[in-house]
């Protein structure tokens, strides 16, 4: 079977076949990254440019070296130094860089849908890189790919989602993900962070983080997002008072399964959400989840150029 | 059923389904090609000690386990063996309509200064051998790069020779050839569908 689809623009529309065979891939990609010639030709003469209207580093870097060891060209267009500040659409911008041959177009974008729009008016393809507060697929599919790695399985695999919910399309798109593939997922986090009537994404809510600790297998921590906190939001009263509810120490790790596992989509906040000695144990598997960020992303782009 | 491209050979038995076969090789022939293709490349490379063979997917790599088991007999050393996929590497990806699925690669030991035999079951186009030949150049330096193939079915699209040829099988264009495996079971032998 393969990818009949020219973009990548969310967990919720892929099936879970489409998932397999993404994360089947991402093995053989997995392969190439852990050679001393990192490169393979198979996306030779392919133009791939990373559009971000938002800061990010991990990701831009790790869409930029997946198209690299493809051989492909990246172009990384960042929102400040683009004509955006001059008052061009995204369209308008978009429509630019497809005419100067651009054969992908990564997006990330503060508004939800954004890539959406692209998909349906471009030729290129279009890969979310994460649109607002909607979904971030590629981060959700190296999570399920260093899952699987880790534990085989997902059915019956117990994940609890830890942090701002309601803010976090991580979460949103590893929702999507870990149901769709059979694993009990519970969000975990304060009732200003929870978003409305999530228990019809098929999810247990819970509030506090001992309670929804409790055996589980796999604990996904998300970053405190500090600059959604504002005049007009106020989410929790201080962020020591966060990090005394929400942190995730030794000792409620201990309330996991013995050999639960951590991540983070990145980047950590240590002592606010994750205490340092939790990052650095060795149930961690947050750097493993950057490797296979980079295999996963190879796998995605390799399987929508046969779909353009 | 010929496509008007080339395709490479191992796809060939998906094209080509429900038309007349005939045998060309049986079990024993195959097993005499093998034994005879193990003892040339033991003369050749003069006791097979920096041998290694690496098995294209997915016709080659039974065939190239049963070469090594061969070879390890004659010896009397481990022959290593390895796993290339080429995919990655073929020159059709942007004509093709979906991507074929990937398989693993696997080449657990140092290709850099060893003979290298790629094993791959029927020699065709010769585009799977150049693929093979780049990934394999991904990998290191090897001192020599030799071809092993169970059948040579003629039309060539690139100048590629085998080193060690199983069977000469002339064939028309648009005939396939059937590699048939134990280990895929089913009974060793080689058909060709007209």
């Amino acid at each position: 079977m393969s990818l009949q689809r020219k973009d990548l623009l969310g967990i919720q529309d892929l099936s879970v076949e489409e998932i397999a065979l993404i994360l089947d891939s991402a093995e053989s990609f997995k392969e190439v990254s852990g050679r001393d010639i990192k490169k393979v030709p198979t996306l030779r003469g392919k133009t791939v440019v990373n559009l971000f209207f938002e800061p990010s580093t991990r990701t831009r870097t790790s869409f930029e070296l997946a198209a690299k060891r493809l051989s492909a060209d990246v172009i990384n267009f960042a929102v400040s130094a683009s004509s955006v500040s001059k008052g061009e659409t995204l369209l308008d911008t978009a429509r630019n860089i497809e005419a100067m041959q651009a054969d992908f177009i990564v997006l990330r974008h503060p508004m939800a849908g954004a890539p959406n729009i692209l998909a349906k008016l471009l030729r290129a393809s279009v890969v979310n890189a994460g649109d607002g507060g909607h979904e971030h697929p590629t981060q959700a599919l190296l999570d399920l790919y260093t899952l699987r790695e880790k534990k085989r399985e997902f059915k019956g695999l117990r994940l609890a989602i830890v942090g701002d919910i309601a803010h976090s399309r991580v979460a949103r798109s590893n929702i999507y993900a870990f149901t769709k593939m059979g694993a009990e997922v519970r969000v975990v986090g304060p009732p200003t962070m929870m978003p409305l009537e999530v228990e019809r994404l098929g999810v247990r809510v819970f509030y506090d983080l001992d309670e929804g600790l409790r055996g589980v297998d796999v604990i996904m921590m998300l970053r405190l997002q500090v600059e959604r906190q504002g005049p007009g939001m106020i989410l929790f009263p201080s962020i020591r008072e966060y990090a005394r509810l929400y942190c995730l120490t030794p000792a409620r790790l201990a309330l996991a399964a013995p050999d639960a596992l951590v991540m983070h989509p990145g980047p950590i906040n240590r002592g606010v959400e994750i205490a340092p000695e939790v990052a650095d144990s060795r149930s961690s598997v947050i750097l493993d989840q950057v490797t296979n960020g980079v295999a996963v992303r190879m796998a995605v782009l390799y399987l929508l150029s046969g779909g353009q | 059923m010929f496509h008007g491209r080339f395709f490479y050979a191992h796809e060939s038995r998906l094209m080509n389904a429900n038309n007349a076969e005939r045998t060309v090789m049986d079990a024993q022939e195959i097993s005499r090609a093998l034994t005879r293709i193990a003892h040339e490349i033991s003369e050749r490379s003069r006791g097979a000690a920096q041998v290694a063979l690496v098995g294209i997917r997915s016709g080659g790599v039974h065939l190239a386990r049963r070469l090594a088991a061969r070879l390890t007999e004659i010896e009397g050393t481990a022959v290593p063996v390895g796993t290339l996929d080429i995919t990655l590497y073929r020159d059709d990806l942007n004509a093709r309509k979906e991507q074929p699925v990937l398989r693993k690669t696997e080449i657990p030991f140092d290709i850099t200064d060893r003979t290298i035999i790629l094993v791959d079951d029927v020699l065709f186009t010769g585009r799977t051998i150049r693929a093979a030949m780049d990934g394999l150049m991904d990998f290191g330096r090897p001192a020599e790069i030799q071809l092993a193939v169970l059948v040579d079915r003629g039309h060539r699209q690139l100048p590629i020779k085998a080193t060690y040829v199983g069977k000469n099988l002339p064939t028309a264009l648009e005939e396939t050839i059937d590699v048939c495996l134990e280990e895929n079971g089913e009974t060793d032998r080689v058909v060709i569908l007209a």
